[in-house]
């Protein structure tokens, strides 16, 4: 344990860890010393000058090493004539510390007079107006009266557009740095500098295009003053006017806590919208911060496509019904095909939606299958990684092995966090086939070949400098993913690991175990509670009862479309119209998770609650409910009332759920930093947790069970065949999925349509960078934009997925240049 | 006497190798390379009383003893950014005597067990590095940089680095984020450079002239140095005097110098033949020291000047006569400092282009005693707040221009903001 340390501030023993800075020393015991360029989560600059404080350091005699004691017997303190800043100073034992004394006061009343001078008198129409530092300040401390003449403040542009999510207004910015430093210490993605110096010091973006991060919103919680601002909020509204709803964001299985902004408004014909999202501090999963998809692309539900009213096929077409008439008839469909229903659902739903769901299915016999592309959540659920595991107590001694999967792109938190970690000195491995933002602070970067996936991760126990840094390692966790990989290779690759971290003894307890990189939020929950996908999923609905919810078949693969086509029956839940809503026989209108309560399974098992932030769209129904009422028309009786009801059966009904509560999962402790309580200055405006931390699953191994691992499943190789090219997936964070192709914001990031080839291939094929070619890919072409990778073997082509080529698995593709034009 | 540091005077044609060698150069440095243990080094620098003549005036071989020995690789780096108004000297050494000052590097190196040093020079010095650059292969070439020197297991090599044109890239630890490639804005201290200094390895930063002594204060011992300038402030001292002075120029002279020496006898004396009125001892940087007759006869040295309400830094003596007004020096300097301030701190970047606002409406003489007061003001309210030294520079001429000299600021005083004849 680290030394303790004891003090007094302000006349308030305190004891804390050698080490501290008086700044959180004082925080502790809640005395909020003003800052503007400190941030716990950062380095500490000094730069601002707006924590000074008296500080007074016992005197020591050289000669014996101890204090010298004043005629009273109390120690004699010195104090520098100046006063000192708060966040640059640690803690030290008999240190005295005057926060409130005149002469620090004065200090800070006049630091904060200084940065008056250059700020511009913006309060009312500023974003951050009523969340600002520097305006709570400047009431609380700051002189009543300017002594600097108006006139000659600085004049500078109020609206530069830093990228197109982030704008800075110059005038504003008090050049505390924290977005340059979050950007270069906490993202990794140093994008943002200073230009000139002294009073011109200004923010300019580095990179093209402008402020080139996925985490660049981030910066505008911890921006102290209204600077910068994101082109979603921008003047969208005063903070006061909003209310607040805890939820966990849908995008990714990271699972990050967030808050929903909402408000009642004119504008949006007089009802209660989402204007924006914020994150919600939870240090075990997220911290404070939260990337630009999850922040940005929350504006499906609002989209015109949603469905409001059941439908039923009546000649031919889907005509309005009541929900009570068309439950009845999805229920006596059902109850029908008994053995033949298939309940296909993805893992966008809840827990408590595929609990009821895979109880249809069960009750009738039938089968739950998981709309996925990708495997292995079974075996996460036998070797997942342990109860108390935290990306953010990993360093020394812990390996962090990240296997086929672009963490920057499919889960930008996972890949913030596991950089923090190596950065403290945790070995990571990343083994990929092609080059990805993570190698960079990767200690051993291994590069494969599309289809060694199982070869590479049975190597990690050879030995070896790597195989040495996985196998003794304390901890070790492996997080996999789908790069370039299907369903059964996704699934032998996952097998691998399971075996890997199995022999090494890396399950069972925290920081060890597997994780999967899933393409949906809860793709892991729909595994724990039993669904499966299915290798040849045309195959398996041919002539079936199609219960799809929450997913898109149809309009993701044609050969999907016409499996649904040839089955005997189909129901379809959804959000929004889809093309399986249109060719389905039955549509049932859902809410969206904004506007209902549940809970999703992250990525690493933890179960977080969600909970309304919006009125539900009139007649629509949450997913669980809906299938509790069909489920009755079909005789099978489910708890439909409350998604609290079905989470408590379901503990009972899922080991792995098993001793969870709904209420627990409500549950918050205090939490380092401490952010909220009203000062802004120290956190920024990221959201306290007042709503539930969550609560992980346990795993096989962990509850100490025996269980056998299969073996590892031989996969068809694919190779690339002489003059071919074999086509292999990859995920994008900005796709043409329909979250983002929604947020208008992100369509300029989402981009053409791109495939990219080894140099030697596109030379091969005659093709150049920007040019636009014709894929096809099982019999659908597509027009897209030829990138060059040169870190991807020569053979392959990389098409990233949900961009319009339906693309699941490796496969076959024939590469056809369009027309010659070249685009920029 | 002969000169110590400006040794060409003496000695025409020493910035060539073959004259400085004829002349006992780098015997110092191998002697101590060959024959000295590096704490041995340091002992006899610190008993030589060299102080740092970079502005500061700390004593040199101490600081080297706080190199940390337990963190390797060691850097050694020669401050040549010399940028305060009215400092000229380091200049002249590396023109006209540049090895002598490389010398002292490579003893300074090594002392404290650094392989690499860099020289860093304002931008402005371009061609003195790139001659400097000539005479570094020159020593590579006859084997006084390099690997194994002098038959050791000693390498040194020195390389020079240009900055960009920033009079804060002078302290020090903006120089190293400079030299690491970043923007030069300086550093949180502690942990000083000793500890944590250029890529976060201890690193010794030394000013030109401090390192110039090295080679002479090596060869003719510490007693030898220590018996010139006084108790407090041993050695010789390369003045740069400028100002309304009929010889400007730099005057190497053993502390203890008088102003007066200084100013008549060697400086010939002021413009016309006016009374000096005030002295600025150490640049731009300096407070402004009153001068009478009695002040004219006190000794340079850095404690005798500090009773005078100031510091001699770098000893750049800028004369002001009686033609002069206060008020359109500090103009000058506030114009100076709000250019040159980093902008990484509040009360500088914002205190100096206050300052500027200030100056100038007294300047056109608006609300001139208000504005006076609140000038003189904000200039306390900066005091003690700022980063680093240079927001602290920035308020010193403006103080005491308007504490000791109230009658230059006054509306009445109708010589005020007129150039100087
Ligand atoms: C704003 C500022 C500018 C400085 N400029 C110079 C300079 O141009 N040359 C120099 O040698 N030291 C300069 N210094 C002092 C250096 O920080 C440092 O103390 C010095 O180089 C140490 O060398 P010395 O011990 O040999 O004096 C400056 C200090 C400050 C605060
Ligand atoms: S934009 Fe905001 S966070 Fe960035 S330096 Fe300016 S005030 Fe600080
Ligand atoms: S990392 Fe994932 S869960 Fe977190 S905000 Fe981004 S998309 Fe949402
Ligand atoms: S005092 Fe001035 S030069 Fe020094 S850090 Fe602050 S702004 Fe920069
Ligand atoms: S200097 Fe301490 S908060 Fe900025």
């Amino acid at each position: 344990m680290t030394k303790q340390v004891t003090l007094t501030i302000d006349g308030k023993q305190v004891t804390v860890p050698d080490g501290m800075l008086v700044v959180d020393a004082a925080k502790e015991v809640g005395i909020d010393i003003p800052v503007f360029c400190y941030h716990p989560k950062m380095e500490p600059v000094g730069m601002c000058r707006q924590c000074l404080v008296e500080i007074g350091r016992p005197m020591m005699d050289r000669a014996t090493g101890k204090p010298i004691l004043d005629d009273k017997g109390a120690p004699k303190l010195q104090f520098l004539p100046k006063l000192e800043t708060a966040c640059t100073n640690p803690v030290s034992d008999g240190m005295v510390v005057y926060t409130q004394s005149e002469k620090a006061k004065a200090g800070q009343k006049a630091n904060l007079e200084f940065l008056l001078t250059s700020h511009p008198l913006d309060c009312p129409i500023c974003d951050k107006g009523g969340e600002c530092p520097l305006q709570n300040l400047t009431m609380a401390h700051g002189p009543g009266k300017s002594r600097f003449l108006y006139d000659e403040k600085m004049h500078l542009a109020k609206n530069v557009p830093l990228g197109d999510l982030i704008f800075l207004d110059q005038e504003r910015c008090i050049q505390c740095a924290r977005c340059i430093r979050f950007q270069d210490e906490v993202a990794g993605d140093a994008v943002l500098g200073f230009d000139e110096r002294g009073r011109s010091t200004q923010i300019v973006s580095l990179s093209d295009p402008g402020f080139d991060s996925v985490f660049s919103g981030n910066t505008t919680d911890i921006c102290p003053v209204g600077a910068l601002t994101t082109a979603d909020f921008r003047f969208g509204a005063r903070p006061w006017e909003l209310s607040s709803s805890a939820s966990i964001c849908s995008q990714c299985p990271v699972g990050c806590n967030i808050t929903f902004n909402t408000r009642r408004e004119a504008m949006s014909d007089g009802r209660i919208v989402i204007k924006r999202v914020m994150p919600r501090q939870n240090e075990e999963v997220n911290e404070i911060w939260i990337c630009d998809k999850g922040r940005f692309a929350y504006h499906y539900a609002e989209s015109e496509k949603r469905l409001s009213k059941p439908l039923v096929r009546k000649d031919g077409k889907l005509s309005r019904v009541s929900w009570d008439a068309a439950a009845r008839a999805a229920g006596e469909a059902i109850a029908k095909a008994k053995k033949d229903l298939v309940v296909l659902a993805s893992g966008r739903l809840s827990n408590e939606d595929l609990f009821n769901l895979k109880s249809l299915a069960d009750q009738m016999e039938g089968k739950a299958v998981l709309y996925t592309h990708m495997g292995g959540g079974d075996l996460v659920s036998l070797v997942g990684v342990g109860q108390g595991t935290n990306f953010g107590s990993m360093g020394e001694g812990s390996t962090i092995v990240v296997v086929a999967s672009d963490l920057y792109e499919e889960a930008p938190i996972w890949y913030l966090r596991v950089k923090q970690a190596a950065q403290r000195g945790a070995t990571l491995i990343v083994a990929n086939p092609r080059e990805t933002k993570l190698d960079r602070f990767a200690s051993f970067v291994i590069r494969y070949s599309y289809g060694d996936e199982v070869k590479t991760v049975h190597d990690l126990t050879k030995k070896g400098k790597i195989g040495d840094a996985f196998v003794k390692a304390e901890n070790a966790v492996i997080l996999f993913g789908s790069d370039g990989l299907g369903l059964d290779g996704s699934t032998a690759l996952a097998t691998a690991c399971a075996r890997v971290l199995s022999d090494t003894e890396h399950i069972g307890k925290p920081n060890n175990g597997l994780i999967g990189v899933w393409p949906r939020a809860n793709d892991q929950g729909a595994w724990e509670i039993g669904f499966r996908p299915e290798e040849n999923l045309a195959g398996a609905l041919k002539g079936k009862t199609v219960y799809v919810v929450g997913a898109d078949p149809a309009g993701d693969n044609p050969a999907l479309a016409k499996a649904l086509n040839g089955a005997e029956f189909v129901v379809a839940q959804d959000l929004l119209e889809t093309e399986t809503t249109k060719l389905a026989d039955i549509v049932l209108p859902v809410q969206a998770y904004t506007e209902r309560e549940g809970t999703f399974t992250s990525g690493e098992r933890r179960v977080q609650r969600f909970y309304p932030a919006v009125p539900a769209l009139d007649g629509t129904k949450p997913d669980f409910a809906v299938t509790s009422q069909v489920a009755k028309e079909a005789g099978v009786i489910l708890e439909g009332t409350s998604a609290s009801v079905v989470f408590d059966i379901m503990a009972e009904d899922v080991k792995s759920f098993a001793g969870l509560n709904y209420a627990r999962l409500a549950e918050v402790k205090p939490q380092w930093p401490i952010v909220g309580r009203g000062d802004l200055y120290y956190g920024g405006t990221t959201y306290e947790n007042k709503h539930g931390l969550g609560a992980w699953l346990s795993s096989a191994a962990g509850r100490s069970e025996k269980f056998t691992l299969p073996r590892v499943q031989k996969v068809e190789e694919l190779r690339p065949k002489e003059k071919k090219l074999l086509a292999v997936p990859v995920t994008k964070l900005y796709d043409r999925g329909v979250t983002v192709e929604s947020a208008k914001l992100l369509n300029q990031r989402i981009g053409e349509a791109f495939i990219a080839l080894h140099p030697s291939a596109a030379e091969q094929f005659g093709v150049e960078a920007g040019e636009r070619v014709k894929l096809s890919l099982d019999g659908v072409s597509e027009d897209v934009v030829v990138k060059i990778d040169e870190t991807i073997s020569t053979g392959v082509v990389l098409v990233p997925r949900s961009m319009g080529l339906p693309i699941s698995a490796p496969t076959e593709a024939s590469l056809k240049v369009a027309k010659k034009v070249a685009v920029r | 006497m002969s000169y110590v540091l400006l040794r060409h005077r003496d000695i025409p044609d020493i910035n060539t190798l073959n004259v400085y060698k004829k002349n006992g150069g780098f015997e110092a440095f191998k002697k101590v390379v060959t024959k000295m243990k590096p704490g041995e080094v340091t002992d006899t620098v610190k008993a030589s009383g060299l102080r740092g003549r970079g502005g500061a005036g700390f004593p040199t071989g101490v600081k080297w003893s706080f190199i940390d020995n337990k963190i390797w690789p060691h850097y050694v780096v020669a401050n040549a950014d010399e940028s305060e108004p009215g400092t000229f000297k380091d200049r002249e050494i590396m023109e006209s005597n540049p090895f002598q000052f490389l010398e002292g590097v490579a003893i300074a190196s090594y002392a404290v067990g650094a392989n690499a040093a860099y020289v860093y020079l304002r931008g402005e010095f371009w061609q003195v590095a790139k001659f400097l650059d000539e005479k570094i292969a020159e020593m590579e070439e006859a084997g006084y940089l390099g690997e194994k020197l002098f038959g050791t297991d000693y390498s040194l090599h020195i390389y020079t680095h240009l900055g960009a044109g920033a009079y804060i890239c002078g302290e020090e630890t903006a120089m190293l984020e400079s030299i690491e490639g970043k923007r030069g804005m300086p550093r949180i201290r502690p942990p000083f450079p000793a500890v944590y200094g250029l890529y976060g390895k201890p690193t010794v930063v030394n000013n030109v002239e401090t390192l110039t002594n090295l080679p002479m204060i090596l060869a003719n011992g510490a007693d030898w140095y220590k018996n010139m300038g006084t108790p407090d402030s041993a050695g010789v001292k390369v003045f740069s005097l400028s100002g309304r002075i009929r010889k400007p120029g730099n005057y190497e002279l053993p502390f203890g110098t008088t102003f007066r020496q200084l100013i008549y006898e060697h400086g010939g004396g002021v413009l016309d033949g006016r009374p000096v009125k005030a002295i600025m001892p150490a640049g731009a940087s300096s407070s402004f020291i009153v001068a009478d007759e009695k002040v004219l006869d006190m000794q340079m040295d850095y404690a005798t000047v500090r009773t005078l309400g100031a510091d001699l830094g770098s000893a750049s003596v800028i004369v002001i006569d009686d033609t002069v007004s206060i008020d359109w020096i500090i103009n000058k300097t506030i114009h100076f400092f709000k250019h040159e301030s980093c902008g990484k701190c509040t009360p500088c970047r914002e205190g100096t282009y206050w300052m500027m606002h200030l100056i100038e409406d007294i300047r056109d003489d608006k609300h001139s005693t208000a504005n006076v007061d609140l000038l003189l003001n904000v200039a306390r309210q900066m005091q003690n707040k700022c980063l680093c030294p240079l927001g602290e520079f920035s308020t010193m001429a403006v103080v005491t221009g308007i504490e000791r000299f109230p009658q230059d600021f006054k509306e009445s005083n109708k010589q005020v903001l007129t150039e100087p004849a």
